[in-house]
């Protein structure tokens, strides 16, 4: 569904990605782990269009993306809900959502993913004239997922959901990821919370300095000697 | 007395309106892009040019009306299509100086024209004979225009309050304002929200500058610059990027103006007997009437004190542009 070819991206002279390669099939979860710095944002919004690979080429459904501005991707299918939540904090929650849908022209069709997304997070609905930025933290992830659901994508990218949230509000944004894996979307995952990214998966990519150094079913990288010893804390170093 | 701070009030309200009129069309085109747009005060002269070529020409007003808006629409597109597009994203001096260049090609563009047409650099406006007198209110009376300017300046934003809080549009300028990439990554298409924040800018600034120029009686290639100035400070006053601060800070400033013209000299304008005379002499002394000349400077004074109070404006928060 998405391929990356020998991906690119340089800010200025500094080459964050150095010739990534990978590829997401239909109805897949993949997680793509790695350390601060390791160039899984950038990877994110090089595919979204927000940064350009100055070398290699994304397709999406076969056709080349990677010149395509940000607004022609999201119509296309693929939707960011970015590191940071960046939810439109003076905007209400409604007005958020709305927003989220502002790729689309089917009415009908919109109205029915709004009552998916309070079916995936009920407490959006009780909080729908609230200003974003009255939010928890917790409640922000749920609105920034929301929103990224309402252009109805065909792949959904998710960037560190698990940032900065309390242990409770995690197992409730997995359990909303799992849920939306069972509706058989596709999913590209960034996670640090490795433990959690690899429950979730159905493959994993790891990524190191703007390389993928990795890659394989979320089963077997699970005991792998050198995920465990990098990103799940066994052998004495904690992540 | 009470006639006499009545008619103050509309003043103020009447400045208000041209300041608020103005000061929104800098701050959505600064809200989304970070630009100082000092061009802006020569859109709006240039809309006052329009308007006095369509009055001379013998349209009625509401056809002039159309054609000034329709135009400074026109000028404020193309310049941000062909001057602020291609440098979106540089440095924020780099925008700066590129408006100040627009400003200057507006502004030498219309000598031009105004030679090439074998007229004056300074013409006398050819006001409507419907801006033109005065309304009276019992025994309060106010010139027709400030009127005009409070009446429109109230609607016309009441319009675009509308319009960025009920439209699809407008609560994707708003989001844009926000968070530039978060409104990218929806789909919001980033150049039509721009280009949409510069033409309802230029459009509020034609009809200041019709107002404007009534009021004044005269137009020049210059006089953009005092109103772009007086917005900008209306802007930073209210929380720059802001649009209700915008509106606010331009009420604000007003109120401000017309209060230091108003007190000025106010020692010899009260009636006799009305107050004692000490308080009198006080009021002559410490409010003379050349006070009014100083206006601008008494009225800075205050807006650097509101700065110092609170740095972001009035309704500015402190965490603007913080995720940039």
């Amino acid at each position: 569904m998405l391929e990356l070819t020998d991906v690119e991206v340089r800010y200025g002279n500094i080459r964050a990605l150095h010739g990534v390669s990978f590829e997401i099939g239909e109805g897949e979860l993949v997680a793509l782990i790695g350390s601060n710095g390791a160039g899984k944002t950038t990877t994110l919004r090089t595919i979204s269009g927000l940064l350009r690979a100055t070398r290699g080429a994304i397709t999406f459904e076969g056709a080349d993306i990677s010149r395509a501005p940000t607004d022609h991707i999201v119509s296309l299918g693929i939707s960011h809900c970015p590191e940071g939540r960046r939810i439109f904090g003076r905007l209400t929650v409604a007005e958020n959502l709305r927003l989220g849908a502002v790729s689309r022209r089917d009415t009908t069709a919109t109205a029915d993913d709004l009552e998916m997304v309070f079916g995936l997070f009920p407490l959006l609905k009780e909080r729908l004239a609230q200003a974003g930025g009255t939010l928890s933290g917790g409640e922000q992830q749920m609105l920034a997922i929301g929103r990224a659901l309402m252009s109805r994508p065909r792949l959904l990218l998710l960037d560190e959901p698990s940032l900065g949230l309390a242990p409770i509000v995690l197992e409730r944004i997995f359990e909303a990821i799992t849920e939306l894996k069972g509706q058989g979307r596709t999913i590209l995952l960034v996670e640090q919370n490795v433990h959690h990214a690899l429950d979730v998966a159905d493959r994993v990519y790891v990524m190191e300095t703007g390389r993928i150094t990795l890659s394989g079913p979320a089963e077997l990288l699970r005991h792998d000697p050198k995920v465990e010893h990098s990103y799940l804390g066994v052998g004495g170093v904690a992540e | 007395m009470i006639d006499y701070a009545i008619q103050q009030v509309v003043n103020a309200l009447s400045a208000g309106s041209l300041y608020a009129l103005m000061a929104v069309g800098l701050a959505m085109v600064f809200g989304i892009l970070r630009l100082i747009n000092f061009a802006h005060g020569d859109v709006m002269m240039i809309a006052a040019y329009l308007a006095a070529f369509a009055l001379g020409a013998g349209l009625p007003l509401e056809q002039a009306v159309v054609v000034m808006v329709v135009g400074t629409v026109v000028v404020g597109l193309l310049m941000e299509r062909i001057a602020y597009r291609p440098i979106r994203g540089a440095p924020d001096v780099a925008m700066l100086l590129t408006s100040f260049a627009v400003g200057q090609i507006l502004q030498n563009g219309t000598l031009l024209t105004t030679r090439l047409a074998g007229k004056p650099t300074l013409i006398a406006f050819p006001s409507p004979e419907a801006l033109n007198g005065v309304v009276r209110f019992g025994s309060i009376i106010v010139p027709k225009v400030n009127v005009v300017s409070f009446v429109a300046g109230i609607v016309l934003l009441g319009l675009l309050t509308l319009f960025v809080t009920r439209t699809t549009l407008g609560l994707s300028m708003r989001a844009a304002a926000e968070d530039l990439n978060a409104a990218q990554l929806v789909g919001i298409k980033i150049n039509r929200v721009v280009a949409t924040a510069f033409a309802i800018g230029a459009g509020l600034a034609a009809v200041a500058g019709l107002l404007y120029a009534v009021q004044a009686g005269q137009i020049n290639p210059y006089m953009g610059f005092t109103p772009v100035l007086k917005a900008f400070i209306a802007a930073v006053i209210g929380g720059f990027g802001s649009i209700a601060g915008a509106v606010l800070g331009g009420y604000v400033l007003g109120f401000l103006e017309v209060l230091v013209t108003a007190l000025s000299g106010i020692g010899d304008l009260l009636p006799v007997g009305s107050v004692p005379p000490e308080v009198r002499s006080f009021l002559q002394q410490w409010l003379p009437s050349s006070l009014a000349s100083y206006r601008d400077a008494v009225v800075f004074i205050v807006l650097i004190l509101v700065l110092l109070v609170r740095p972001q404006g009035i309704l500015g928060r402190r965490d603007q542009g913080d995720l940039e």
